[in-house]
């Protein structure tokens, strides 16, 4: 996806390990840099939501909580775009292919809303061909 | 039933009220733990009228709201009530991107929830 990072801010990566819980370890600093970089509350929750539920995805469905396998974070915060990629060692999905959770008929199951939110509360979010990788976008508006 | 880790209990009238006692509800222990301690309010001392008082939580991830979900079925099967009140805005714009403001019935605050029963 080769995506051009902010040329200015602050740039984190780390390798997660594929158990619950891992996400942890790199939401607390992008919250703290968030935070340094002058976003709102209400963005900071938007950004929040967006990464833990992509990540929890990448260590519960991607590597399936293989203990042997890592998910890959990078991202960028500057004071007026935050970029986060997270890429799985999985064998990745087809994001056109999730149902839509809010059909009357879904309405009431208790999982499958993560891919929606993330839409939803990012200004762009973008899988790669294989559906291993995702990138999400955030434009201060 | 499991000893209250995630929660807070009291009532109000005829209605329990539950409050939450971590400010986020995000890692996977702590919401299993919490869904074992709401359902058993349903299953184990029949409580019938449960609102959720939200006023304590500050974020949510979809995994919490899916063991809102399976509350509220238990609920419902048990011929009761459950309600939801004082969620902030941001989540509840979860709770509206989701449509599961049409599945909840959720009140503004505690004393209009209480009244709704």
């Amino acid at each position: 996806m080769g995506e051009q990072l902010p040329s200015r801010g602050w740039r984190g990566e780390a390798h997660l390990a594929s158990e619950r819980g891992a996400s942890r370890q790199f939401t607390d600093l992008l919250l703290e840099q968030l935070g340094q970089h002058g976003w709102s509350p209400a963005e900071v929750f938007a950004i929040h939501l967006a990464a833990e539920e992509a990540i929890v995805n990448a260590i519960v469905h991607g590597n399936r909580l293989d203990p042997g396998k890592r998910v890959h974070v990078v991202s960028a915060v500057s004071p007026d775009r935050v970029l986060i990629t997270i890429t799985d060692e999985g064998d990745g999905f087809d994001p056109s292919r999730v149902p839509d959770c809010t059909l009357d008929d879904r309405l009431d199951l208790p999982s499958g809303r993560g891919v929606m939110l993330m839409r939803s509360f990012m200004t762009r979010i973008e899988y790669n061909a294989k559906g291993n990788s995702v990138v999400m976008e955030k434009i201060r508006a | 039933m499991p000893a209250q880790r995630r929660i807070e209990v009291s009532k109000v009238k005829d209605v329990t009220v539950v409050k939450f006692l971590d400010r986020k509800i995000i890692d996977e222990a702590g919401i299993q733990e919490l869904g074992l301690e709401l359902f058993a309010l349903v299953e184990q001392e029949d409580h019938r009228s449960i609102l959720l008082n939200f006023a304590t939580v500050e974020f949510l991830s979809s995994a919490a709201l899916g063991k809102l979900i399976t509350l509220d079925r238990k609920v419902k099967s048990h011929k009761g009530k459950l309600k939801m009140s004082n969620i902030r805005p941001e989540i509840l714009d979860v709770f509206q991107i989701t449509k599961l403001n049409k599945v909840f019935d959720i009140r503004s605050d505690e004393a209009e929830a209480i009244s709704a029963f």
